[in-house]
């Protein structure tokens, strides 16, 4: 047994001394992973932030790269599954990536996360919302260009019964991560508060034939309010269903919902509708150019999560320039420190790795359009 | 080979396919911004590839028909399958055997991390189809909820690791015992039922699983799932990842060994026989005396333990599990991979295994057609090659005469 | 009681789109002993084909009764073909095969076509264009039964009578019948057998686009994941009502519909799924043959 354990080590330590190796080589070129889905069925939430920063880097690139060295994108597909996100991280970990904007999906991060924290890699992503992921103190290498579900549930909560001043309020959620934890941090803030009563708490099928059973169930609960946790397709088709059956309870929603789609598919039931989503960020300067780069390359708008994706690229590529190194603790001190200019103002991140100064605001829609109202 | 007649019929074929797949392929509405696109192309595509399709099947079925009548007439004699032919010669398989050993011994020092933890995954799909194809493959059970006995294993070493600490190799026969368990609850109310009743309900029940686990929070921790999962340890030692993933590698080796002696003895018992015999013919089977209820259970209580005990691997080796993991899709290519290599051949079932599982990892460009690939994979096969890549080589028992 | 009644309308609205789809199923199965698991894609693909020629036709500006016609038939016939096609295809070289291949085979067609349907078209939910107009009659009722339910109910009814015409008085539903019974006996007096499945798979599949269309324009959305769910639950009506057996697919596809509605309505609707595939395995526990079917006693 001894042997075995000598043996072991002793190959381990040689496969240490190589990647070292292998890393003082790679010193002229920064190679940043992306990583999260860009094929499947929910390509359409990871490639904008793929484009996104292609065009950042090609920006540092033609203006000569950081400190001498040029940037390198390797681009990885999880499809937002956990498992598959372990591989990719084993890919890009053993391909000797210097930083990570990703991943995308909240289960598929998590999954990764101790793989680059065990490398000592930073990862920064533009899009995974999981509360426990900043505030469990597990991953102390993670970073997000996005609030936190449990910000998005207060700004909502508060909003319903200070503004709105509700009192009973029904919950739904699609039994989705994203979903689920939101409509959870809303119930439990809602009891903290004491204000209001929760009336109902229940999850959906997504894909069910038909939600009437439960719109009636909202009906008979007596709530004010409905907070509903998930994305626009659900969103669209209660919300419809509720107006048709000619019930006018409030209804608020998430950043999921806050999506033209959802207005252009529910149409005139979309009036009235609450979402919270970032602040309208259109008029910053850095958005209107990145936006008109996007437009400019591929002859349309950019997707979901694309200005969280530039401001990643832009946060982590600013780090790097001022720490003059690769090294993790480097990086961190700049995130901790520094300000850096985003499409969301300015930013820096505080000691769990969320984003001091990108909140979230109360959208309604009023004539077909989401108006900031608070 | 290929007639006038059956041009011309080929040509009808593919307009019939334009017919079909015009509404889908050739035009993309976008009803929000009511635009219309029309794409032409696909349509010239379609055409050609439905009618070389047609050709080929038909040159295909015309070379078959000429062998069979050649061998009737006596020309030529039948072909016994290559791998059959391989695995009765001792002087080939036995090197091969050995050449395929010490490459997977020294596989993790040869190439990278990320290719090692491929191929753990890899090996962990050679179990699972290993595992499904005693039920599917040996006694002919249609099991389509394989991947709710696998969500089982995976659990319980979350749930026993967070609660009580539990480590990987305490977790790993609680984690089988535990599937066998669910698999012979299932099993005693519907092993009764024939077999598409069988494949349905057993649909439902890995559904059911997956929907509870979504659901009771305080159970599971819902869809946001449990993190922090440890990797097995060894002897307190602590691993970097490469080392890990290293250690992993060895352990599924082992599983991969174990499984397929305890497969292969089992195959050749008496309950092996019995299985087979079931599968055959379960009205012939009753009559000579085998407990038919008890012998499927035995055969869906196995398999379930497998999964269980990859299932154990599978949140070992992620560090992470939520219900998202466990969908049918997962049971669906389970069955890919026994169908792919042949029910009832362990050696087909490897092969499929590293196939199905590496091929798609190395060919990311095509990842969108994976499991459209997949789905054409079992209607193939089914049709052109229903004993799979490697047919199962069934013993033969001669008796001495007197 | 409003709460009861205003459920067991959301229940019968469910419970009719199961049967639109479960006949196909019971159907198929009647006939050729066959799960027929890409039924539920043929239903998606219904669904989209409507969703595709309502908007090319409201984008070239057609009035709406003409819109909602030639969808009917453009999506029943694009169904029917596809249909048509997977069963020779798939099915029919494996008529001699043992039983576990042509249900292979059938999954394996299952997750082709929705695949097929994800390449050619898009991941996303498309909107459903409103085909389904609200009647001002239906204005004070609307807080129970909403104009689409009617609709939807209406239609189940009319096409369930049709299907039993054809199937009572008709040749062609003769000779299913016969066909259903004893297939080399229904060969030796003169059917085409082939034709006949055929038949099946053509009416089978109309009717699940009927289905597809109707909810599509009841919910407002679709995707190519839909037919998974819908084809499950389906299923399960049809094996509940007896498989092979068309009135019995029906009750079965209400009982379903029922259940889930009043599960969800006085329990939870977490769990929505569960109490139906519970409700299968219940019924198949304690009467195998479901609730309309004759259980058959093999013979050798």
């Amino acid at each position: 047994m001894k042997m075995h354990h000598k043996l072991l080590t002793m190959i381990a330590a040689a496969a240490l001394t190589a990647g070292m190796a292998a890393g003082a080589m790679a010193a002229d070129t920064i190679k940043i992973g992306v990583a999260g889905a860009h094929s499947g069925d929910l390509a359409s939430y990871g490639l904008p932030t793929v484009k996104a920063a292609e065009l950042v880097v090609k920006d540092i690139n033609a203006k000569g790269g950081i400190n001498g060295a040029k940037l390198e994108l390797l681009v990885e597909d999880d499809v937002c599954k956990p498992e598959v996100a372990t591989n990719t991280a084993t890919k890009l970990v053993s391909q000797g990536v210097n930083v990570v904007i990703g991943h995308i999906c909240s289960g598929a991060t998590k999954a990764a996360l101790p793989i680059y924290r065990d490398a000592g890699i930073i990862v920064m992503s533009p899009s995974a919302t999981d509360s426990s992921l900043t505030q469990s103190g597990d991953y102390p290498n993670f970073y997000r260009t996005i609030a936190p579900n449990d910000a998005q549930a207060r700004t909502e909560v508060d909003f319903a019964l200070n503004t709105l001043k509700v009192k009973t309020i029904a919950i739904i959620h699609d039994k989705g991560d994203y979903g689920k934890g939101f409509a959870e941090d809303a119930k439990k803030f809602i009891e903290q508060s004491g204000k209001a009563k929760v009336v109902l708490f229940e999850g959906i099928t997504p894909g069910a034939v038909d939600y009437s059973a439960v719109v009636q169930k909202i009906k008979r609960s007596g709530a004010e309010a409905v907070i509903f946790g998930g994305y626009h397709p659900e969103a669209s088709k209660i919300v419809t269903q509720m107006r048709k059956k000619r019930m006018t309870t409030i209804f608020l929603s998430d950043d999921g919902v806050k999506d033209d789609t959802f207005i252009k598919v529910a149409g005139k039931y979309a009036e009235g509708v609450y979402a919270t989503g970032p602040a309208d960020v259109s008029s910053n300067p850095l958005t209107k150019e990145y936006h008109d780069k996007y437009q400019q390359a591929y002859g349309s708008e950019p997707g979901a999560f694309f200005d969280n994706a530039i401001a990643a690229s832009l946060a982590l590529t600013n780090a790097l320039a001022k720490a003059g190194s690769t090294d993790e603790a480097a990086i961190a001190n700049v995130l901790h420190t520094e300000d850096v200019a985003t499409p969301f103002g300015s930013i820096r991140f505080d000691s769990k790795g969320d984003a001091i100064g990108i909140g979230f605001v109360v959208y309604q829609v009023k004539d077909g359009q989401y108006v900031q109202i608070q | 080979m290929i007639s006038l007649k059956d041009i011309q019929k080929g040509l009808l074929v593919s307009l019939w396919f334009v017919f079909l797949t015009f509404p889908l392929l050739v035009i993309k509405v976008n009803p929000i911004e009511r635009v219309i696109t029309w794409r032409w192309f696909n349509m010239l595509w379609i055409a050609l590839g439905s009618f070389s399709c047609y050709l080929a099947v038909k040159a295909y079925k015309a070379r078959q028909l000429s062998r069979q009548k050649r061998i009737k007439q006596g020309v030529i004699k039948e072909r016994t399958a290559w791998s059959g032919r391989i695995l009765k010669e001792p002087g080939i398989y036995i090197p091969f055997l050995i050449a395929v050993g010490l490459f997977a011994l020294v596989f993790p020092w040869i190439f990278s991390t990320y290719q090692t933890n491929i191929m753990v995954t890899a090996l962990m799909y050679i179990v699972l189809g290993l595992g499904l194809n005693i039920v599917v493959g040996v006694a002919g059970l249609l099991d389509l909820g394989y991947v709710a006995f696998y969500a089982v294993g995976a659990y319980s070493y979350a749930l026993l690791n967070l609660h009580f600490g539990l480590g990987f190799w305490t977790v790993l026969p609680i984690g089988g015992l535990l599937a066998a368990s669910f698999g012979i609850l299932l099993g005693f109310p519907v092993l009764r039922l024939r077999g598409d009743y069988l494949a349905i309900v057993t649909l439902g029940f890995g559904e059911i699983i997956r929907l509870i686990l979504e659901n009771w929070n305080d159970f599971s921790q819902g869809p946001s799932g449990i993190a922090n999962i440890p990797r097995p340890g060894l002897f307190g030692m602590h691993l970097s990842l490469d080392q890990s993933i290293t250690y992993l590698y060895y352990l599924v080796i082992g599983m991969v060994l174990f499984t397929i002696f305890v497969v292969n003895r089992l195959q050749n018992s008496r309950i092996g026989r019995a299985w087979f015999a079931l599968r055959e013919d379960e009205i012939a089977c009753q009559a000579m005396g085998i407990d038919k209820t008890r012998t499927k259970l035995t055969a869906f209580a196995l398999g379930a333990t497998w999964a269980g005990m990859v299932g154990v691997f599978f949140a070992a080796k992620t560090t992470f599990v939520n219900p998202a993991s466990f969908t049918f899709l997962e049971s669906a290519i389970i069955l890919c991979i026994v169908v792919l290599g042949g029910m009832g051949s362990i050696i087909g079932v490897i092969l499929a295994a590293l196939i199905l599982i590496l091929l798609p990892e190395y060919l990311r460009a095509f990842s969108d057609y994976r499991m459209l690939a997949f789905g054409a994979v079992l209607v193939t096969m089914m049709i052109f090659r229903p004993q799979g890549l490697i047919a199962n080589v069934r013993r033969i028992y001669t008796i001495p005469e007197e | 009681m409003d709460y009861f009644i205003e459920l067991f309308f959301s229940g019968l609205t469910r419970g009719s789109i199961y049967a639109l789809i479960a006949l196909g199923y019971t159907m198929v199965y009647g006939i050729i002993g066959l799960i027929n698991f890409a039924h539920g894609e043929i239903y998606m693909i219904g669904a989209f084909t409507a969703l595709i020629v309502s908007t090319v036709l409201s984008i070239f500006g057609f009035p709406l009764p003409a819109i909602i016609i030639l969808t009917l038939l453009a999506s029943a016939i694009w169904a029917a073909a596809y249909g048509y096609t997977v069963e020779k295809i798939a099915y029919q070289p494996l008529r001699n095969a043992p039983r576990l291949s042509p249900l292979i085979s059938a999954i394996g067609m299952s997750m082709f076509l929705q695949n097929y349907v994800l390449l050619a078209q898009t991941p996303d939910f498309l909107p459903f264009p409103a085909l389904i107009p609200d009647f001002d009659f239906m204005e004070p009722y609307a807080a129970t039964i909403g104009s689409s339910d009617l609709v939807i109910l209406v239609t189940t009814a009319v096409v369930m009578l049709l299907l039993t015409w054809l199937i009572k008085f008709t040749r062609t539903g003769k000779a299913m019948r016969a066909t259903a019974q004893d297939r080399k006996m229904a060969m030796l007096v003169g059917i085409n057998v082939d034709n006949v499945i055929s038949i099946t798979f053509i009416i089978g599949s109309a009717l699940a686009a009927i289905g597809g269309l109707l909810i599509a324009a009841h919910i407002g959305q679709i995707n190519f994941y839909i037919g998974f769910i819908a084809g499950i639950k389906a299923f399960t009506a049809a094996v509940l009502g007896g498989i092979g057996s068309i009135p019995g697919a029906v009750l079965g596809s209400f009982i379903l519909g029922l259940t889930e509605a009043f599960a969800t309505g006085y329990v939870s609707s977490d769990y929505e799924d569960v109490f139906a595939f519970s409700l299968l395995v219940l019924i198949l526990i304690f009467r195998p043959a479901g609730l309309l079917g004759k259980a058959t006693i093999e013979k050798v």
